[in-house]
């Protein structure tokens, strides 16, 4: 840096000195740990089954207003976009869950703080081996619907 | 290098090896600029410098202006607290060997208390946090002998009196970033320090205080600050302790 060598005591000279800056707070994205990590991504989910309730009530009181109208709803849930909605669904649910008892096992109990890194790393374990389960199925539901031929 | 020998040779130690840091510092300057800028600088330092150090060395030999606190450099002050590499630390705790030294340094303040100038921030917000819990002993009986207390008792706060006050943990958690009204992570830890120690009488008080929506029940457990207390303080345990405190309705 030949520009900060010994002796320069000024800052690059600024344009315009101003009396009332911005105090903007912005800098690098804080480097939390898995404890973090986990809370973002339990937010995430959280909101995304927010708006999948709102749909889903939504949808069902449709069946005491016009029962027509329910059967339409629900038969565009067979398309595979909707599959691959309801997917997701599933993978925001079971995370939001197994996040959960994570949460009240922290809150909860005197061991929860400490084992809570192997406690996530449980959390995510169950998980994929729950969507490996649940995920075959799916997809191979939504390409039996996509190609016309019944639902197993 | 001559081969060490056992005793009796008061020779100079070997050398401590040097090597250059880089530093980018963010840099403020309210009656200058507009917005914060990073800004890079080069120091050669030794393994056993702390990051504390390279500020300083900036500042007496590149860069007067360079503005940062600090007071004791030992980490008992508490002073010196920031953001290092994204996470919160204190630069006189920090060694500059335990950092990955193949790239720079990114070193910035600490986050969601107004900058004033570089690494300074106010402390109003979270010192009038840590005021409101009452950080002070409650007792009816006069203070005419002393208050016995058994090891178990002492121990059962020990963890939480250790606080110094230095916001790392208040300023990594990130309901305290976008919510400025929560009570943050230290106030707690300081309101835990007397709801749990057997001669104070005023847990009650203090379970009331933090039984808010800006209280403990803001916390979401992303133990952010117990990963950046220099202390050591189990952050999270201790507010999960309080929580329980307010569900029992006792300490």
């Amino acid at each position: 840096m030949p520009e900060n060598s010994a002796g320069t005591l000024a800052t690059p000279p600024s344009a315009t000195p101003r009396i009332k800056p911005p105090r903007r707070l912005a800098g690098t994205v804080y480097r939390g740990r898995e404890g973090m990590w986990s809370w973002v991504l339990h937010r995430i989910t959280g909101t995304a089954i927010y708006f999948f309730l709102l749909v889903h009530i939504l949808d069902t009181s449709l069946v005491r207003l016009n029962p027509g109208a329910y059967n339409g709803v629900i038969d565009t849930y067979k398309t595979p976009i909707m599959g691959l909605g309801e997917l997701g669904l599933v993978i925001a649910i079971v995370y939001h869950a197994l996040n959960g008892l994570r949460i009240i096992a922290i809150d909860f109990f005197a061991w929860g703080p400490k084992r809570q890194r192997a406690l996530f790393i449980g959390v995510i374990v169950l998980w994929v081996i729950l969507i490996a389960g649940f995920a075959p199925r799916q997809i191979a539901n939504i390409i039996l619907e996509a190609t016309g031929h019944p639902s197993a | 290098m001559s081969t060490a020998v056992l005793e009796g040779q008061p020779t100079a130690p070997a050398e401590v090896p040097s090597f250059t840091a880089t530093l980018i510092i963010r840099r403020y300057d309210p009656e200058v600029d507009a917005e914060p800028y990073w800004q890079d600088f080069d120091v050669t330092m030794h393994g056993t410098d702390r990051v504390l150090d390279a500020l300083h060395k900036i500042k007496w030999e590149q860069d007067g202006s360079l503005s940062f606190r600090r007071s004791c450099a030992h980490g008992v002050c508490g002073s010196d607290a920031m953001r290092i590499n994204g996470r919160n630390r204190l630069a006189c705790k920090t060694l500059l060997k335990d950092l990955d030294l193949s790239k720079p340094i990114y070193v910035e303040a600490i986050k969601g208390l107004p900058l004033e100038k570089d690494l300074i921030v106010d402390m109003d917000p979270f010192f009038e946090s840590y005021k409101s819990i009452q950080p002070f002993l409650i007792a009816s009986s006069k203070p005419e002998k002393e208050r016995i207390q058994s090891v178990a008792q002492r121990a059962r706060f020990d963890e939480t009196t250790k606080c110094i006050l230095c916001a790392a943990c208040t300023s990594s958690c990130p309901v305290f970033w976008t919510d400025g009204q929560y009570f943050g992570p230290a106030a707690i830890v300081n309101a835990h320090r007397f709801i749990f120690d057997s001669r104070d009488e005023g847990a009650q008080v203090r379970l009331d205080i933090l039984n808010d929506k800006e209280g403990v029940w803001r916390c979401r457990t992303t133990f952010n600050c117990t990963d950046a207390c220099p202390r050591g303080i189990e952050v999270t345990k201790a507010i999960a302790e309080v929580k329980a405190a307010i569900i029992r309705g006792k300490a």
